[in-house]
């Protein structure tokens, strides 16, 4: 806990250092507030929005509450459409799940499309050790790979990388993944767009199998569902002999009436578009198109936990749109990598610590790094509540009673009974009031001195409200 | 028409003349204020913090408070917000007090029915709406068109108005770093329109806000939106 009050050192620490580097503090505005601003636009061109995110709500829920039907029926689905489905129960089990596929398949390489679900479960790190080369394929991925980086942001993971640092990363690296880059390759983006491209189309035509998430997997049919801008998805899903897609188990909507809500709302909560570039969608396998395997993984790693906690449970609506994250506060001064997670932001703020447990520093620390300010509320697309879910966690954390919430919880008690006696209360402001001639403007000690480090402590009135309310109108 | 004054701990304590000029201000309308001895802290930082338990003796102390009355006015959004939006899972009888409790604003502009109240400021004046009353309360524009009514006063629009200033109760001590770059970004912003004023509607953002502006020696002070409306001609707030 080393010097913060009450003991909860990785965010805020993690978070002090983005906060000093200016740098990455205007990267971070600029993006974030340009992007936050055409998603309000995007959003304001429907005038059914609020009917649409109530609408997205409420699937999800009732998603959830029947989660074992439209899972079992997914699997029927996906079975009879030539697929096979494994179930991981967690991190370690899905990991394996796929390092045994990929290897049936005799292949020491796959090209991956972007996904969570995959980052979550360290998958490329833990193919890597079985001697299996995992390659990125989305842009802003394969900048965080090269640059052996991790991701900062949901939709945009190397956001924290500026053009001169991606020419860097792709002058410097490239050539020990693949195709080197170009000879003289500026930062403008169209030739660093044009590098990505050649460096990954000599992948994408060499690879056998092919790994994805999903954004969506509609349980009548089997049918999964990719949105993205760039095309290396549909690459991935396509080209090669082996598709193997690792998904988490909330992904599923039961129809593609379900699907129409969502391909509205989240490719305007994301990029802010009102339809986004490409959609992929697959049933099954196809004689003669596409994979002729298809392995479906669902993930739990920690859902069926969260889905049992009624006020957390919400969190599992999430679409990933990153809307949330555009408009944090919190989220633009420190950064993605402060929040120790593949979800940063506030949806990784109470996501994060639902699928891995508080047990953590980190995880201890993340329902507390929001302002409660309620800008992601208002911007979600599927109304989560994610406010509510922190103090909620919150509760859960305070009454773990990890270290240092045994002083802060002395504290609050100590504040709750003044504040319950009200003769107490006010000989403390009046004690207050009248030495506040010897207070000083900055406090030594737990607490006082984050507030006085950067602010005045206020200058005492002369005396409480209910002292001049006493004199004035009694 | 007869209230209750629900002042807060933080202005009983801290800015008392906030509720000074609440009083004042509702007098001059033509209400009658009680202010009722037995009412403390709404528990709000308790509840944010995650200790329920402890919230719930100053829930109850709140309900007992201010019983029998049908309008209780705070010169505060988020205490009010709290009452509002998490009193009614604290049961029935704490869930009543829910729909009675007014924000200043609320009540001027919904249950008295004015946006002119006859005040004086003649000051440059730019509005930081605090997010509890923003988004919580959706108080929209009633601060804005009170501010408007107000005699010699020259409101100025504040860049970036709806972010979040940094306090956050005890956010600003758990996440110190962060809470202090937000208000610094709000400082900047509020000093770029020219004001001589930071107005706002929650004295907990003011007491971080202008903390920060007195530690610059900033040439602009925070003030609550309360102590601009009770000022006139005759008497003005200083």
């Amino acid at each position: 806990m080393s010097g913060t009050f009450l003991g909860m050192p990785a965010f805020p620490e993690a978070a002090r250092k983005a906060v000093g580097d200016s740098t990455l503090r205007a990267n971070l505005r600029h993006a974030t507030h340009t992007i936050r601003d055409k998603r309000a636009r995007a959003v304001a061109e429907l005038d059914d929005w609020a009917a649409l995110r109530e609408a997205g709500k409420l699937i999800k829920d009732r998603t959830l509450r029947h989660l074992d039907t439209y899972l079992l029926q997914l699997e029927e689905s996906v079975t009879a459409a030539g697929g096979t489905v494994h179930w991981a129960a967690d991190a370690a089990e899905a990991n394996r799940i796929v390092t045994e596929l990929v290897r049936a398949t005799g292949q020491t390489e796959v090209v991956k499309v972007k996904s969570m679900a995959t980052q979550e479960i360290g998958l490329n790190e833990h193919l890597e050790a079985e001697g299996i080369a995992a390659y990125e394929t989305d842009l802003a991925e394969l900048i965080v790979q090269l640059g052996e980086d991790r991701p900062s942001h949901i939709l945009v993971p190397a956001i924290h990388r500026n053009r001169g640092e991606i020419r860097d990363i792709f002058r410097e690296k490239m050539g020990s993944w693949g195709r080197p880059a170009p000879e003289g390759l500026s930062d403008t983006p169209a030739e660093l767009a044009e590098a990505a491209r050649l460096h990954l189309r000599e992948k994408f035509l060499r690879a056998k199998v092919g790994i994805s998430g999903a954004n969506f997997m509609v349980a009548e049919t089997g049918t999964l569902v990719v949105v993205e801008s760039e095309g290396n998805g549909r690459m991935c899903l396509t080209l090669p002999e082996t598709l193997i897609s690792v998904v988490g188990i909330e992904k599923v909507v039961p129809t593609w009436r379900d699907l129409e809500v969502f391909l509205q709302t989240l490719p305007r909560s994301s990029t802010a578009e009102r339809m986004n570039p490409y959609t992929s969608t697959w049933t099954g396998t196809t004689d003669g198109d596409g994979p002729s395997a298809f392995h479906l993984v669902l993930l739990d790693n920690g859902r069926t936990d969260a889905l049992a906690d009624e006020v957390g449970r919400q969190a599992l609506r999430c679409i990933r749109c990153s809307a949330c994250l555009n408009v944090c506060p919190v989220y633009e001064r420190a950064g993605g990598h402060a929040y120790g997670s593949v979800y940063p932001g506030p949806i990784g703020a109470i996501l994060t610590p639902q699928l891995r447990g508080t047990a953590s520093g980190i995880d201890a620390s993340l329902p507390y790094a929001s302002s409660l300010c309620g800008a992601c509320y208002e911007v979600c697309p599927v109304a989560i509540d994610i406010p509510e879910v922190l103090v909620h966690l919150r509760e859960r954390v305070a009454g773990e009673g990890g270290k240092g919430h045994r002083l802060e919880r002395a504290a609050i008690e100590a504040s709750t009974w003044v504040l319950d006696h009200p003769g107490v209360l006010a000989a403390g402001e009046r004690l207050a009031s009248r030495t506040r001639a010897l207070h000083p403007r900055r406090l030594p000690g737990p607490g006082a001195r984050q507030w006085s480090d950067h602010r005045d402590l206020p200058e005492l009135p002369a005396e409480p409200f209910r002292d001049w309310w006493r004199k004035n109108r009694t | 028409m007869r209230v209750a004054l629900f002042v807060t701990c933080v202005n009983d304590a801290v800015f008392p003349s906030t509720g000074v000029a609440t009083v004042r201000l509702l007098e001059r309308l033509g209400v009658t204020v009680d202010f009722p001895a037995a009412q403390s802290c709404c528990g709000q930082p308790q509840f944010n913090t995650g200790y329920r338990a402890q919230t719930e003796p100053l829930v109850r102390r709140t309900v007992r408070a201010f019983e029998g009355y049908e309008h209780v006015v705070t010169p505060s959004g988020s205490c009010a917000a709290m009452v509002r939006h998490h009193y009614p899972s604290f049961g029935t009888e704490a869930g009543a007090l829910a729909p009675r409790v007014y924000e200043l604003t609320e009540f001027l502009v919904d249950v008295l029915g004015v946006t002119d109240v006859g005040a004086y400021f003649p000051h440059r004046v730019t509005y930081h709406p605090s997010c509890h009353g923003l988004r919580l309360l959706g108080l929209g524009e009633r601060p804005r068109r009170l501010l408007e009514a107000v005699k010699g006063l020259e409101l100025v629009e504040l860049p970036g108005a709806e972010e979040c200033c940094g306090f956050g109760g005890t956010f600003a001590v758990k996440n110190p770093d962060v809470s202090a770059a937000m208000g610094a970004d709000k400082i900047t912003n509020a000093l770029s329109t020219g004001a001589e004023v930071l107005c706002g509607a929650d004295n907990s953002c003011l007491l971080h806000v202008g903390g920060m502006l007195r530690r610059q020696d900033a040439p602009l002070r925070a003030l609550h939106l309360a102590e601009i409306l009770a000022s006139t001609e005759e008497e003005p707030w200083t």
